[in-house]
């Protein structure tokens, strides 16, 4: 029973806020990579753009329940390929994330998170009885752990991180006794410093002190930190205008065209231009959240909540980390940071929430 | 397709339909937006906190994360000799800088330890600069003539990430004549001291300023240093310029020009070789000095640098003063090269006469105690005196005189005064007299010491600067020119005019004459063909020779030789003083005179001579060997 979906039905201000975002995004690429070995990344970051509009498209296309009909499917080919990077991956940066070659490569990690929504929502959706059972929890727990515990160990902390606003916003929509998530609390509580030093890596661990203090590591995650906030700071109110940012010309902030791009965009646009970006991320996630609530169905609001979940994320990890508020992790900024596999991914997920939102009415 | 067959069945139960309501997770949806909220807001404070709260923190770490200031340095003026020859010339090189911007005292060891340097030194060096009198952001100035090998170790580690501070500055260094050509004339450059920077001549300078330290570079340190420049530039996180901000050009110094002649000077420091002494050459109608020397003499290159070597060490410990300027530093008994002032003074003051003579038997007794003469010489008149040195004739002459009549004299050609050349230091000399003996031993002056005083021993004590000047004054009819090395713009004294008479001049001009020319002079040696040779020879002995007799000072230590000579007798142009250390002798300090009299006219003649001769030369090159002479001829006709 093909429902009839009309183009006015289609998410134009998501659309807008996306495309203005992007946009933002490609100028200060562009602007950061200027006279560097980068210098063509800004048009390589609109092709890219250019393919996510096409993923957006296929995204909304095939009805979402076709796609959680698949889920199961999508989840045991994410294990595979992940256990692929291992076999055939390519190492870059002390970490094997990518499948391809050099000049054309994917982060498999970031299709990841895409089908732990889609599993999160299916598994979510099917459950009988208004609370989650601690059986229930536990499965799907172990579900994203093994895809996690992978990226973990590629070693891709900050990605595999992401995996938990997922399941967490997940669980708690779901309906969760309060007891278990103290239990759980408690358990991260004491699990966190044996994972300190058992699990974590040294540079890791670095990165864990530099953020407590980032003047015990001048030179490692503590510079960056450290140029990060004086590029902000320096952006004062007005910003020091595009291309004008010495912070970001005289590449003092690191992958200024990556993660630390919203650093260089607040540089080069200050407080006034982190409020219009920051302004726009926060449109879109409350666009998402409404198509949450208009969703015909649980699977389609998960769909969108683990999205919006996913996203805020990736805004507070990203975005805190360049005012010194969060450790630095390596995550990209979405939309913004430039990157393909990151923009594709992306952009198929909005296509999903677009994809619920076609279909809200229920015939 | 499953999904679809369980959502038809969930159609069924009210309950199933309710669960599947998503209005049902409304409130925790609306949770998620209160979260979202804060976590904005949590973002935007971070953003207050550095952009709006206080960004001028971050943005003068922005500042000096970029910026870097970078000495442009003047080169020095280069000394050229009075012919415009470069003397003293500027070659590049690369010299390492520390920017202070962004100087962290932690790299300092790594760096010390990249570059060979001495860590303790260097923290020394870079703690001084930041104690005082260098302006804040004035770099330092850590090594000099860089390698290929210590340029390529700065430029992998002056990036953000290493040691930011490493700046290469591209320097004119100052390039001396390596033998050490007139050495103690021109002087040399250092970076100013902390103990100069306290005097009130070095007052102006800063920190890390090279500037002259002796001769002619610290005399007119002025004209030849210019002005830093300074750029700024904003430099990108590997050390690499992106603009400059701010270009400050340096002002270059000026060239100075020298009354040195190079030729004259070589040939003197040639024919002193290595021997311990000086030459000093003059015009005396002008005071122009155009040559002088002082041997041993040294390297300046080892100065040349901002940092100075440990070879200074050496130098100040050599026992035979290297350093030291003879010319002008050295004071010395004038020994009998005194005698044609003596002469003069006799004249002038009516003490001798023409007719006056005395018997010379190898000595004479004055005031009960018997002087020596060096030989004996019969009847000896003024011009015999000065012709054979007659010590016993100038006993008698000197006797006559009295001491204080002698120092008028003396201090009429200059003696017991800085003659006012330009170069730091010069040393006044000693002309003893009654007064002079009061002040400083409060006792009177015996009649009986004034007869050394008379063949220029006991306490005076002349330069070879001020020996040239006299004679050359002499020369010249009685008129004293400032001697100086820079001519222009120089502000010289007037010369000294004295009121003698022109005859008694000649009178001691002949003497001169015949201590070269005429047979049984002492100053043959010093004799050349065509030039009319004036001279006197002078032996001084260091002590008193009874004193020394028999001690091992008195066999080290000989004599001092001495010459001073002018040419040509009539109008002359060049007046020579020779002061050879422990030369014995005086007719061993002659020839030296004599090459650089025949230097001097050697070119003059050179010079004098037409030039066709040189435009005929590439045609009687381009004529075929003689062994082809016929076809020439033809060829011509």
């Amino acid at each position: 029973m093909p429902a009839h979906r009309s183009i006015r039905d289609f998410d134009w201000l998501m659309l807008i806020l996306v495309c203005a975002i992007c946009a933002l995004g490609v100028l200060q690429i562009f602007s950061a990579t200027r006279d560097t070995r980068f210098a063509e990344a800004w048009w390589k970051q609109a092709v890219w753009i250019l393919a996510g509009f096409i993923a957006l498209w296929i995204g909304t296309l095939i009805d979402y329940h076709t796609l959680l009909g698949q889920a199961y499917v999508f989840y045991g080919l994410s294990v595979v390929t992940l256990a692929g990077t291992f076999v055939i991956g390519m190492t870059a940066f002390g970490s094997r994330r990518w499948i391809g070659t050099p000049s054309y490569h994917i982060q498999v990690s970031e299709f990841v998170k895409l089908v732990i929504v889609l599993l999160v929502a299916r598994y979510l959706s099917e459950l009988k009885g208004d609370q989650l059972e601690l059986r229930d929890l536990l499965k799907l727990a172990g579900l994203v752990g093994l895809p996690m515990i992978m990226v973990m160990i590629e070693p891709d902390l900050g990605t595999a991180l992401t995996f938990v606003p997922i399941l967490a916003v997940g669980v708690f929509l779901a309906g969760f006794r309060w007891q278990y998530a103290v239990a759980i609390l408690i358990i991260v509580a004491v699990a966190a410093p044996a994972a300190y030093y058992v699990v974590l890596k040294d540079y890791q661990r670095s990165r864990v002190v530099s953020f407590l203090d980032p003047s015990q590591d001048p030179k490692g995650s503590g510079y960056q930190v450290i140029q990060s906030k004086i590029a902000v700071g320096a952006g004062a109110l007005w910003g020091r205008g595009v291309t004008k940012g010495t912070q970001t010309q005289g590449r003092f902030l690191p992958v200024s065209q990556k993660d630390f791009i919203f650093s260089a965009f607040a540089e080069e646009h200050g407080f006034v231009g982190v409020i219009v970006a920051l302004g726009l991320y926060f449109l879109l996630l409350m666009q998402i959240v409404q198509n949450a609530q208009t969703a015909s169905d649980k699977a389609g609001m998960h769909i969108c909540m683990g999205v919006a979940a996913l996203l805020l994320f990736h805004v507070l990890v990203n975005v805190g980390m360049v005012v010194g508020r969060m450790p630095v992790t390596g995550i990209p900024l979405p939309l913004m940071s430039s990157g393909g596999s990151n923009i594709v991914a992306m952009f198929l997920m909005l296509g999903l929430v677009n994809n619920v939102r076609l279909r809200r009415f229920v015939n | 397709m499953k999904l679809h067959i369980d959502r038809e069945d969930e159609q069924d139960s009210a309950n199933q339909l309710l669960r599947d309501d998503p209005k049902f997770a409304a409130p925790k949806i609306a949770f998620f937006q209160y979260l979202t909220v804060a976590v904005f807001l949590f973002l935007i404070t971070g953003f207050w906190d550095l952009q709006i709260r206080n960004p001028e923190v971050y943005q003068e770490r922005a500042l000096e994360n970029s910026v870097k200031s970078i000495p442009v340095l003047a080169p020095r003026g280069k000394i050229l000799d009075r012919d415009g020859r470069v003397i003293v010339d500027n070659h590049s090189s690369f010299s390492l800088y520390l920017s202070r911007e962004n100087l962290k005292m932690e790299h300092l060891r790594p760096i010390a330890e990249g570059l060979n340097l001495d860590y303790d030194s260097l923290v020394a060096r870079v703690r001084r600069f930041q104690s005082r009198g260098a302006p804040q952001y004035q770099p330092i100035a850590i090594k000099e003539e860089l390698t290929p090998g210590e340029l390529a170790f700065v430029d992998s580690h002056k990036d953000a990430n290493t040691f930011p501070e490493l700046e290469v500055v591209h320097v004119q260094h100052r390039l001396y004549p390596h033998d050490g050509l007139a050495a103690h004339v021109i002087g040399y450059v250092g970076e100013v001291s902390e103990a100069e920077l306290n005097t009130p001549e070095f007052a102006r300078f800063h920190q890390g300023d090279v500037i002259g330290k002796d001769g002619i570079e610290r005399q007119y340190n002025d004209i030849l240093m210019g002005v830093d420049g300074q750029r700024r530039v904003e430099v990108d996180s590997f050390g690499n310029e992106r603009h400059v901000l701010d270009d400050k050009e340096a002002v270059p110094g000026k060239n100075l020009q020298l009354t040195i002649d190079l030729d004259l000077q070589a040939v003197a420091e040639l024919t002193l070789e290595n021997r311990r002494g000086a030459v000093v050459a003059l015009d005396p109608r002008t005071g122009e000095v155009l040559a002088m020397v002082s041997r041993p003499a040294f390297d300046p290159n080892l100065f040349a640098g901002r940092i100075r070597s440990k070879d200074w060490k050496e130098l100040l410990d050599n026992p035979d003063h290297p350093l030291l300027n003879r010319a002008i530093q050295a004071q010395q008994a004038p020994g009998s090269t005194f005698k044609p002032i003596m002469a003069l003074a006799g004249l002038e003051t009516g003490a001798i006469d023409d007719n006056f003579r005395i018997g010379c038997g190898g000595g004479g007794t004055f005031y009960g105690r018997f002087f020596k003469c060096w030989g004996k010489h019969g009847s000896v008149g003024l011009h015999e005196g000065l012709v054979h040195s007659c010590d016993t004739f100038f006993y008698n002459v000197g006797n006559r005189l009295g001491i204080d009549r002698i120092a008028q004299y003396a201090e009429m050609v200059g003696y017991g005064h800085k003659t006012g050349i330009d170069l730091p230091h010069e040393a006044e000399g000693l002309v003893p007299s009654s007064k002079w003996k009061i002040r400083n031993f409060r006792e009177r002056w015996y009649p009986s010491e004034t007869i050394s005083v008379a063949i220029g021993q006991g306490a005076t004590t002349v330069t070879p600067l001020q020996m040239a000047a006299a004679i050359g004054g002499i020369s010249v009819g009685g008129m004293w020119f400032q001697p100086h090395l820079v001519s222009e713009g120089a502000r010289l004294l007037p010369a000294r005019r004295a009121e003698v008479n022109l005859e008694n001049i000649q009178k001691v001009i002949s003497g001169m004459f015949g201590v070269v020319n005429e047979p049984g002079g002492t100053g043959g040696r010093a004799r050349l063909p065509g030039i009319e040779v004036c001279g006197k020879t002078g032996t001084a002995q260091l002590a008193s020779n009874d004193l020394l007799k028999g001690t091992s000072y008195g066999l080290t230590h000989k004599d001092n030789a001495w010459f001073v000579g002018f040419a040509p007798r009539e109008n002359p142009e060049i007046v020579v003083a020779a002061l050879f250390e422990n030369g014995e002798h005086g007719q061993l300090a002659a020839p030296i005179v004599r090459d650089v009299l025949k230097a001097y006219f050697d070119k003059k003649a050179r010079l004098a001579q037409p030039s066709p001769q040189i435009a005929r030369v590439p045609t009687d090159l381009l004529q075929p060997p003689a062994a082809l002479p016929a076809t020439s001829a033809a060829v011509n006709q």
